[in-house]
């Protein structure tokens, strides 16, 4: 066990200075300055020299690069320049909306999916099965823009059910709070549900010929002990990596569902320090996400321990 | 045969759908199984014991068709309801399976693998039915009971597996055990104490069984009766102290000269009979034996032999059965 997490930590290394790295290099092959963002389109020439020089931005790239790298091995993720706010306060103001979003999308996912899942493998091929296969795929080759505009356009402006794009937060109220969140959840859920009803109905599938699952039968087990204890927990390790590699994906989904719900959170964050030039939020949202998706793959590594005790064993 | 019957089965037919069409797994098997008997099932590789095993566990693989009738106890098992079925399985009817090693659920403790069927069948509470698991455990001879019951299929070898396959199908005390090839998966130094574990149990609590094996051998001795299979029909049915005397049918001989001798290397048993059993997709009229047999005469090409029975009970399939020797030298 201390090994699995030696491992994942020595991963977490060269994944983290890679990413930074390629934002770094990324971030300032765009066109646009920061100076001239900060001081306005009347600039002159001199002041904006005078800026770069103050805050660096005249050092060769990787200079700048292993600055700032020195700053965040000293616990230091930058302070923007623009608003002199430091990268955690500014982070840490929108994570809650966000971690929000992502846990209600992959909750939703899975209400949605695990059931479809179990139902689809107790009958492949049937018409239930063949049904939410169809719809699956439908779901799938939606873009979420293009969902999120029809979820707003039925729930919000036809229905008036739901508001589209009054975030209330969590402290205000608890149930206004769900309501501005429930379009948002709702469209990144509808993505997240189909891949893991997916992976699940095939593992599944497989695990109901395995001769353990004709024992439990044998048994005289209830069906739903035997899906649900005998099967499920056997058949969910892929499930396990699925979610834990979606959400990655998730998160650049949080960017654009955040955009068009205006949502405060992280990835609209992040996508405004790229228009704004404020390469040091960037940067350390950035590395901030990438921390966060290896820990989550790395609690997914985790778990596949807890589901299969020959790999808690180490003998799989 | 005095006796009721614990187990009936009347001209039993599985059909399994394939590609090349529906394959008789399994034909014109009748059987009956008294109380606290048991039966040894034989044949080769392919020969329709699995299949009639799980006809009678109503296990058979999706698609499968059943023609006959089955009666446990009187009841019809074709007919069963499922919640019934589902009472029966497990309670009345256990089964311990070929492959130790797939059998067990990799995810789930031994200990709860047990137990789950006592809270399923006979109401007992969590705790108390983890104490009768343990103690199960013991029974069926495997040492630090307490300690195994907290461990995994894969930190046990395959002969503990088994034990503990065989600890699950007593459990709740059921009147028939199915045993399907319980030790072909295990070392031979195995085999006989699974065997005599299985012999014991069963004699201590008054359970009937069938025992599948495709080793003549290995029933020797041990049931009380024998059916020798071929292409899913039963060619022979006897006590086992007669066929064992004298066999009548030439597939049960050519099984016989198969068996394997001490110092031969495992698995070569069944190359001994030369050629291979026939295609199930493909049935022919004649007796599914006579391609292989070294009696087919003309008739057995074109007619297929009744099972019929001599005046003690003892039951062939074959026109050209071998002599009686065993009665004429009484
Ligand atoms: N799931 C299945 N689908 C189709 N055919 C099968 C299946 N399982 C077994 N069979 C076929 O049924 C016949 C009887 O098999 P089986 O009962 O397993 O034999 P045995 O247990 O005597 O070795 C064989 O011809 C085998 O190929
Ligand atoms: S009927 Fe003919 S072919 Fe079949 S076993 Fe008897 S002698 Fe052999
Ligand atoms: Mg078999």
């Amino acid at each position: 066990m201390l090994g699995l997490i030696g491992r994942r930590l020595a991963y977490l290394v060269p994944v983290i200075l890679a990413v930074t790295a390629l934002t770094f290099l990324i971030a300032n092959l765009l066109p646009g300055d920061l100076a001239i963002v900060m001081l306005g389109d009347q600039a002159t020439p001199e002041n904006v020299a005078a800026l770069h020089k103050q805050l660096g931005l005249d050092l060769p790239l990787w200079q700048q690069y292993l600055h700032w790298l020195w700053g965040v091995l000293h616990g230091d993720f930058g302070t923007s320049h623009r608003t002199g706010q430091t990268v955690l306060n500014a982070i840490a103001g929108r994570l809650p909306v966000t971690l929000e979003l992502l846990i209600m999308a992959e909750l939703g996912g899975i209400l949605i999916g695990v059931p479809l899942a179990i139902l689809c493998a107790v009958r492949p091929g049937s018409a239930f099965d063949r049904t939410v296969a169809g719809i699956a795929f439908g779901s799938l080759s939606v873009p979420p823009f293009m969902l999120a505009i029809l979820l707003i356009f039925v729930f919000a402006l036809r229905l008036h059910l739901l508001p589209a794009t009054a975030y209330v937060p969590l402290s205000d109220s608890l149930l206004g709070n769900l309501r501005s969140m429930a379009l948002p959840g709702a469209t990144l859920a509808l993505l997240e549900w189909p891949t893991i009803m997916r992976v699940l109905r095939s593992d599944m599938i497989s695990t109901l010929q395995e001769d353990y699952i004709a024992m439990a039968r044998a048994k005289g087990l209830s069906p739903r002990r035997i899906l649900l204890v005998h099967a499920l927990k056997p058949s969910s390790l892929t499930l396990v990596t699925v979610i834990g590699l979606n959400i990655g994906r998730l998160i650049g989904g949080a960017v654009i569902t955040e955009s068009i719900f205006a949502l405060p959170g992280v990835g609209r964050l992040l996508l405004e320090s790229i228009y704004l030039r404020d390469f040091i939020i960037l940067q350390g949202g950035v590395l901030l996400v990438a921390i966060g998706f290896v820990l989550v793959n790395f609690l997914v590594d985790m778990l596949y321990a807890v589901l299969d005790p020959r790999i808690r064993h180490g003998r799989a | 045969m005095s006796e009721t019957p614990l187990l009936e089965i009347e001209d039993l037919a599985v059909a399994l759908p394939t590609e090349r069409g529906p394959l008789r797994a399994v034909s014109g098997v009748s059987l009956s199984l008294a109380p606290s008997r048991s039966l040894g099932i034989v044949g080769e590789s392919g020969s329709g014991k699995t299949m009639l095993a799980r006809a009678i566990l109503r296990l058979l693989p999706p698609g499968a068709r059943l023609a006959g009738a089955i009666r446990f106890d009187g009841r019809d098992l074709l007919r069963l309801s499922r919640r019934d079925l589902r009472r029966l399985r497990g309670r009345e009817l256990a089964a311990v399976f070929q492959d130790p090693m797939t059998s067990l659920n990799p995810v789930l403790s031994i200990g709860s693998q047990i137990a789950e069927a006592l809270t399923e069948h006979m109401g007992l509470a969590a705790r108390a039915a983890m104490a009768r698991a343990v103690a199960l455990l013991a029974e069926v001879g495997i040492p630090e009971p307490e300690r195994r019951a907290h461990q995994f299929p894969h930190q046990l070898s395959g002969g503990m597996r088994q034990r503990v396959a065989i600890a699950i199908a007593l459990s709740c005390e059921p009147r028939l055990l199915i045993a399907d090839e319980p030790t072909t998966a295990l070392d031979v130094t195995v085999q006989a104490q699974i065997l005599d574990l299985l012999a014991r149990e069963r004699q201590k609590r008054h359970m009937a069984m069938i025992l599948i094996t495709h080793d003549l051998g290995v029933v020797a001795g041990r049931t009380d009766d024998v059916a020798v299979m071929y292409a899913g029909r039963i060619v022979e049915r006897a006590s086992t102290r007669a066929l064992f005397r004298q066999m009548r049918s030439p597939y049960a001989e050519a099984l016989m000269a198969a068996i394997p001798r001490l110092d031969a290397p495992p698995h070569t048993r069944l190359s001994a009979i030369a050629g291979s059993p026939p295609d199930p997709t493909r049935p022919t009229p004649g007796c599914p034996f006579s391609p292989r047999c070294r009696y087919a005469r003309e008739r057995c090409r074109s007619e297929a032999p009744p099972l019929s029975a001599d005046s003690r009970d003892h039951h062939y399939a074959c026109w050209f059965p071998l002599p009686d020797r065993s009665r004429a030298e009484v």
